[in-house]
């Protein structure tokens, strides 16, 4: 756990505690995920209006927001800080790969980067789905979140490359073809409902309302998860930890209840509003 | 009643005239009556005929006789006259009604002042000629004098005079003023609430299969003008319409028949009218092309909007549409529409914000807009820093025409291929990962995820 070895949060565990927590995301990892999924909501609310002008709803919120002018704001202004966190993201990625030589990153057990396990979880689990063979066990990160992780990584390239693109479109004119402007419009909304229609449907429920997490997995708000929990959705993690005797570097506090309300609240109304949009984007599309 | 409809005032002021004008009118019994100043006259001279025939006594009495009687009856005739004259001394009375109930009180003030204040009573009732007179009085004929107009009225779609009488327009027919007079009901700044009467009446409106355009024509920018400013050559209804001609737009003879439009238009806002005529529309019209439009096609025919107005700008794109459909929905692909579509939001490029409004011409006509040599600059009117390949850009192109634009064509199809197999591949595994999960669970006997939430 490369990014975990760094962490400088008092890890204390009470004498008689009943369950012990485990760390899963640093501090600035949630941040991160804080940061993505709010300008995420403000760019979508503020991006499906725009792709369905023509739908009543659109023209309700645009009115309701102040206008085009007010969306077309928000929507800048989530972009920006959504291109700042990213640009954050890539240059803590260039540092520890290049200034801390961490090979981690790229390569192994606890890497972003999708590898022959993964293929082989992909299929075992499909396999198990279907009663025809045992549930795989997982590492650090799962085949579906590595996509998620670059599914985002892909999109924020693909939509912020194309919006600058119409942002400031006489000077990428400068050395882009005339077709070019053309698509990124095409581009850009394509990309924007992939994510939107992902975000809110797949990693809505693969994430949060699966039996196993329902209603919500609050590990990405308290950064910690039970011990029975990540020995269930990650065994090969936790064997791997305890084989190499560094599970008790992974152990942290439990999250206080402050903090399990907060992430509720904060969560659930995260996903009411993507599922809104999803309602919303839906009957757009099938009108 | 045979006088005139002086008042008082007028009547101190102009006696003599009003003695002349009314001297040839009345009759006592069968004798034609003369008035008092001629009577005065009269008199003079009977002195002189009784001093030449002074000498016969016999005739001198006779003469005398005749002329006492005569005198006296000349005398009471006079009187008689005196009352009958004076219409007002009965129809001045304000609350003077007909059996029906119908006030028959006529305002001498308003009368003499008004556009007909010189003539007399029965120069219009003609049929009165005598005091007391019958109850029934015929209808007053205005086409006696007003021929020209009572004509035109008669071809137009107001000829039934039963439903449309001249005071219909020009309102109460003892206060008729000219039309450049304030208190004309069709002084300019009168005219559309003269017309509203009946036009802004949705029941009348209904039962002619006409629109309500009274309300329209309010709020539009030649109400505005007119209600607001007061701008005496804002177009009213009659400067389109004309007057007592008024015609239906389907009659070809109608200034508001389509291809007679422009020219309606055009009488005030002649350079429009021109730029129009050399445009492509202009030309498909003159052509005889009913389809193409003309000014009320894009701009409506009363609640006309001031163009640059938000409110113009947004519903003028789906006018243009509605013929170009092919460019409409190109158009709506496009960042300029998503963004028009949204309130509040106006400056995004619209048809004729590049395609010009009135004179507009193909892309190959050097003169216009979107001709190539011209668009960097028609760009650049939005796009601060557009360049030749900036313009590059298609304000209509076709992702879905793989010939017209085959590299859009691709990056659409790239696009929705990724979408489509990306959704459908996770809904199917999301939805067997479901059913497999709430099965272990419930297998397994602890179906409430507590310990994770």
């Amino acid at each position: 756990m490369p990014e975990l070895e760094r962490i400088e949060e008092p890890r204390v565990t009470e004498p008689g505690e009943k369950e012990r927590y485990f760390i899963r995301f640093t501090l600035a990892q949630r941040y991160l995920h804080a940061v993505l999924f709010t300008t995420f909501l403000g760019l979508a609310a503020t991006g499906l209006p725009l792709r369905f002008s023509e739908s009543v709803w659109a023209r309700e919120l645009a009115r309701v927001v102040g206008g085009f002018g007010a969306i077309l704001f928000f929507h800048k202004f989530c972009a920006l800080a959504l291109t700042l966190a990213f640009l954050i993201h890539v240059k803590d990625l260039a540092t520890r790969a290049f200034v801390h030589h961490e090979k981690g990153i790229f390569w192994g057990n606890t890497s972003m980067v999708a590898n022959w396990k993964d293929v082989k979880d992909l299929f075992g689990h499909l396999r198990w789905f279907i009663g025809m063979g045992p549930r795989p066990t997982f590492e650090r990160y799962a085949y579906w979140e590595k996509f998620d992780y670059w599914a985002v990584f892909w999109g924020m390239v693909v939509i912020g490359f194309s919006g600058y693109a119409m942002w400031f479109a006489p000077f990428f004119a400068r050395f882009l073809p005339g077709w070019a402007l053309n698509a990124v419009l095409v581009v850009h909304s394509e990309e924007g409902l992939l994510a939107i229609l992902f975000i809110f449907s797949i990693h809505f429920v693969n994430t949060h309302l699966r039996p196993d997490s329902f209603p919500m997995d609050m590990v990405i708000f308290t950064g910690v998860e039970s011990e029975e929990e990540f020995k269930t959705k990650r065994p090969q993690e936790y064997q791997r930890l305890a084989r190499q005797g560094k599970l008790n570097a992974r152990v942290g506090q439990a999250p206080a209840s402050w903090q399990i309300h907060f992430a509720r609240v904060v969560g659930f109304t995260a996903i009411l509003i993507g599922l809104t949009l999803l309602v919303l984007t839906l009957s757009a599309y099938f009108t | 009643m045979h006088g005139y409809f002086g008042s008082e005032d007028s009547g101190k002021v102009d006696s003599t005239d009003r003695r002349q004008r009314s001297s040839l009118q009345v009759c006592d019994g069968e004798k034609p009556v003369h008035r008092n100043d001629r009577e005065t006259a009269e008199s003079s001279s009977m002195s002189g005929f009784q001093d030449r025939f002074f000498g016969t006594a016999k005739s001198l009495v006779r003469s005398v006789m005749f002329f006492a009687v005569g005198g006296v009856l000349l005398a009471m005739a006079a009187v008689s006259l005196r009352g009958q004259t004076d219409c007002l001394a009965c129809h001045g009375d304000k609350t003077m009604q007909d059996s029906a109930g119908h006030s028959i009180s006529v305002d001498g003030k308003t009368f003499s002042a008004s556009v007909h204040g010189s003539f007399k009573c029965n120069d219009c009732h003609a049929d009165i000629k005598e005091y007391p007179h019958p109850d029934k009085v015929a209808k007053v004929d205005c086409k006696k004098c007003h021929a020209d107009e009572a004509s035109g009225l008669a071809g137009s779609v107001h000829s039934s005079s039963a439903e449309h009488p001249c005071t219909s327009c020009h309102g109460d027919a003892h206060a008729i003023f000219p039309k450049a007079d304030a208190r004309s009901s069709v002084y300019p700044l009168n005219v559309p609430g003269t017309c509203g009467k009946c036009h802004g009446d949705g029941a009348m409106a209904n039962k002619h299969g006409l629109r309500n355009v009274y309300p329209a024509y309010m709020d539009s920018i030649h109400g505005f003008a007119l209600s607001k400013e007061g701008l005496l050559v804002a177009a009213n209804c009659q400067s389109c319409h004309g007057s007592h001609h008024i015609l239906s737009r389907k009659d070809p003879q109608s200034p508001t028949y389509k291809t007679n439009i422009p020219k309606t238009c055009g009488s005030c806002h002649a350079k429009i009218e021109l730029d129009y005529e050399n445009g492509a529309h202009g030309h498909a019209v003159a052509a005889g092309d009913l389809k193409a439009p003309v000014c009320t096609d894009c701009h409506t025919a009363h609640a006309i909007l001031q163009p640059t107005e938000a409110a113009f700008r947004t519903q003028s794109t789906p006018i243009c549409g509605s013929c170009h459909t092919d460019k409409m929905s190109t158009y709506r692909d496009t960042f300029h529409s998503q963004l028009g579509s949204l309130g509040g939001y106006v400056e995004t490029a619209r048809c004729w914000d590049c395609h010009g409004a009135h004179e507009i011409l193909p892309a190959s006509d050097p003169r216009s807009p979107i001709a190539a040599a011209n668009l960097v600059k028609t760009c650049g009117r939005c796009h601060a820093g557009a360049n030749l390949s900036f313009v590059q850009y298609q304000p209509h192109a076709n992702a879905r025409d793989r010939k017209l634009n085959p590299a859009l064509y691709y990056v659409r199809l790239f696009m929705n291929v990724l979408l489509i197999s990306v959704l459908t591949f996770f809904l199917i595994h999301t939805i067997l990962w479901l059913f497999r999960a709430r099965f272990e669970q419930i297998r397994k006997g602890s179906g409430d995820g507590e310990k994770n939430a």
